[in-house]
C-alpha cells in the first residue's frame, strides 16, 4: 500500500512531463494567439484596424480555397500568387547562389582574384538592394526581371562572403595531404577546396534565402504585380488589414518552407557531419 | 646510392615581429639508403618536422638541395607518401575513400578503388570500418587510415611526422608494432621523426640524433638490434643510455654558449 502511494505521485510527474513535452513548441504561439484574439475582440482598437486570428484565418481560407468570396478579386488566386513570388525566389537565388559561390571560390583561391574583384565587391556590398529598386525598373521593366535582379543582389552578397571565408579558412594540411597524394591545382579545388567550404557555403545560404524572400516581397510592393507582396500592397489600399496579415504569414510560411528544403539538401550532401555537430544530436 | 640524398640543407626564417633572421637548419647532409627505416630525433624546434617537410616538398630550403631517388625535390608528389601529426583526412569522404583519393585523382575506376584499398585496410586492421567517416573513429584509427592512405600510393619512401605523438601509451605501442611489422612486409624507406627516445629505438635501424636550434646531425647511427625490440631489455637500456648521454651533453653545452 504504501510502496503504491509513492509511486503515484512520481507516475503523475511523469505523465504530465510526456504531455509537456508534446506541447512544448506549441505553447508560446497559442498564447499570443488567444491574446491577440482576446485583445482584437476587445473593442482597444477598431477590429478593421487590428483584425483578430479569426478574421486572418477566415481571410486566409477563401483567399487559399476561394471559400466564399470574402475576399473578393484574390478568392482562390492564394497558388498563383505564391508560385510567381516562389519562382522569383527561385531564379534570383539559384543564380546568386551558383555565381557567389565560384566568385567566392576564386577570390579565396586565388591572390590575384581577390585583387582584381574584392575592392569592387565590396564597395558594392553596403549598398542596399532596395536602393537599387529606381534602376531595375528602368532597366528591366515592371515584371518579374527586377524582382530577380533584386533577389540576385540581396542573395549573392552572404553566399559570396561566407564561401570566401570557408575557402579561406581550410586546413592548410588538408591541401598537403592532397599535394602529396598527387592533386593538381584543379584537383585540389575540386577534391579539397570546395568540399571543405562547404559548411561555410550552406551556412551563406541559409542567410541568402532569407533575404531573397525579404526582397522579392519588397519588389513585388513596388514594381511587380503580381505574387503575394504584390497583394500584401494591394490590400493596404483597400484597407483589407485581414489581408495584409493573411500575406504576411503566407510570406513566413514560404520563407520557413524554402529554409527547410536547404537544411534538408544540407543533411544529405553534409551527412559526414551529423555526428560532429551539436544540431545533430537531436531533431 | 642513397635513396633520400640530403646535401647542406639551410634553413632560414624571417621572424617578422622581431626583424631578425632565425636559423632552423644549418648545414645539415644525410643520406638515408634505400629500405631504412631512419629516425629523426630531437628536441621540439629542433627543425626536424622542417627537414621532413622539405623532403615532402612542402617547404624549400633556403640553400642545398635533396635528392629522392635522384631526381631533385621541387614541390610534393605521390613519390614521396606523409603521414602526419594529425590524421589530416578528408573528413566528407569515408575510410574507403580517404584510402583510395590517390587512385580517385589518377582516374581509377570505382571498383578497382574499392579492391585496392580493401587491401590496405585490411593491412592497417580496420576491416569493417571502410564505410565509417573520420568523425565516427577514434584518433588512433584515424592515423591507421593516414597509414593506409600513404601505403596504398606505393610510394618509394613514407615521410612520418611524429604520427603517434597524439595517442595513449597504450594504443602508441600497438601502433609502433604494428608499424615495424608493415615496414618489414613492405620494406620501403620511412623517415620517422620523434622526440622519444624510446620511441626512435624501438622503430628505427638507424637513428638520427638532432641538435637543439638551428637544427644539426649530433650524430648518425646504424641501430641493428633485433627485433622485436624488448624496451626492458639491458641491450635496449644501453643503447638509451648512449642517447641520452648525447643529448644531455648537447643541453650541457647549449647552456654554457648561452
Amino acid at each position: 500500500m504504501q510502496t503504491a502511494s509513492e509511486r503515484l505521485p512520481a507516475a503523475r510527474y511523469a505523465a504530465a512531463w510526456r504531455l509537456w513535452s508534446k506541447l512544448e513548441r506549441v505553447v508560446v504561439p497559442a498564447l499570443i494567439l488567444a491574446g491577440w484574439e482576446a485583445f482584437s475582440r476587445s473593442g482597444a482598437l477598431p477590429q478593421s484596424l487590428l483584425p483578430p486570428p479569426s478574421a486572418v484565418l477566415h481571410a486566409l481560407g477563401d483567399w487559399v480555397l476561394g471559400l466564399d468570396g470574402s475576399t473578393q478579386d484574390y478568392s482562390g488566386t492564394w497558388l498563383r500568387h505564391a508560385l510567381s513570388s516562389s519562382w522569383r525566389v527561385f531564379a534570383g537565388f539559384v543564380i546568386a547562389g551558383l555565381s557567389g559561390i565560384l566568385i567566392g571560390t576564386a577570390i579565396g583561391w586565388s591572390r590575384s582574384a581577390e585583387k582584381t574583384l574584392e575592392p569592387t565587391l565590396q564597395m558594392l556590398r553596403p549598398v542596399p538592394p532596395v536602393s537599387w529598386i529606381p534602376l531595375a525598373i528602368i532597366w528591366f521593366g515592371i515584371a518579374d526581371k527586377p524582382a530577380i535582379f533584386l533577389v540576385f543582389l540581396g542573395a549573392f552578397f552572404p553566399t559570396l562572403m561566407n564561401t570566401i571565408h570557408g575557402v579561406k579558412t581550410i586546413d592548410r594540411n588538408l591541401i598537403r595531404a592532397g599535394a602529396m597524394m598527387g592533386a593538381s591545382g584543379r584537383q585540389l579545388l575540386v577534391h579539397i577546396v570546395v568540399p571543405a567550404a562547404l559548411p561555410s557555403i550552406f551556412a551563406g545560404l541559409r542567410i541568402a534565402i532569407g533575404s531573397a524572400w525579404m526582397l522579392t516581397v519588397t519588389a513585388e510592393m513596388v514594381a511587380v504585380k503580381s505574387g503575394v507582396g504584390y497583394v500584401l500592397w494591394d490590400s493596404y489600399y483597400f484597407l483589407r488589414y485581414d489581408m495584409v496579415i493573411a500575406a504576411m504569414v503566407s510570406i513566413g510560411l514560404l520563407g520557413y518552407l524554402s529554409d527547410l528544403a536547404i537544411k534538408r539538401l544540407m543533411g544529405v550532401v553534409l551527412r559526414w557531419q551529423r555526428t560532429t555537430t551539436v544540431q545533430g544530436r537531436e531533431g | 646510392m642513397a635513396e633520400i640524398a640530403i646535401r647542406s640543407i639551410v634553413k632560414t626564417f624571417t621572424d617578422r615581429t622581431r626583424g631578425r633572421e632565425i636559423t632552423a637548419l644549418d648545414t645539415v647532409s644525410l643520406n638515408i639508403g634505400d629500405h631504412d627505416f631512419v629516425c629523426l630525433l630531437g628536441p621540439s624546434g629542433c627543425g626536424k618536422s622542417t627537414l621532413l617537410n622539405m623532403i615532402a616538398g612542402f617547404e624549400a630550403p633556403s640553400s642545398g638541395r635533396i635528392e629522392v631517388g635522384g631526381t631533385l625535390v621541387e614541390k610534393p608528389g605521390a613519390d614521396r607518401g606523409v603521414v602526419f601529426q594529425q590524421p589530416t583526412l578528408m573528413p566528407w569522404l569515408t575510410v574507403a575513400d580517404n584510402v583510395a583519393f590517390h587512385l580517385k585523382l589518377k582516374g581509377v575506376g570505382r571498383t578497382e578503388r574499392r579492391a585496392r584499398a580493401q587491401h590496405f585496410i585490411d593491412l592497417v586492421g580496420l576491416t569493417g570500418f571502410e564505410g565509417h567517416y573520420p568523425s565516427e573513429l577514434s584518433g588512433g584509427m584515424n592515423q591507421r587510415v593516414g597509414i593506409a592512405r600513404a601505403l596504398l600510393m606505393n610510394p618509394r619512401v613514407i615521410l612520418m611526422d611524429e604520427p603517434f605523438a597524439a595517442l595513449d601509451a597504450q594504443t602508441k605501442l600497438e601502433m609502433q608494432e604494428e608499424l615495424v611489422a608493415i615496414w618489414q612486409r613492405i620494406r620501403c624507406t620511412i623517415v620517422f621523426v620523434t622526440h622519444s627516445v624510446d620511441e626512435a629505438l624501438v622503430l628505427g635501424n638507424r637513428i638520427a640524433v638532432m641538435t637543439r636550434r638551428p637544427g644539426r646531425i649530433r650524430d648518425y647511427f646504424d641501430f641493428d638490434m633485433p627485433r622485436p625490440r624488448d624496451i626492458t631489455s639491458p641491450a635496449f637500456n644501453d643503447a638509451k643510455r648512449r642517447v641520452l648521454a648525447l643529448i644531455r651533453e648537447e643541453a650541457g653545452s647549449s647552456r654554457k654558449a648561452a
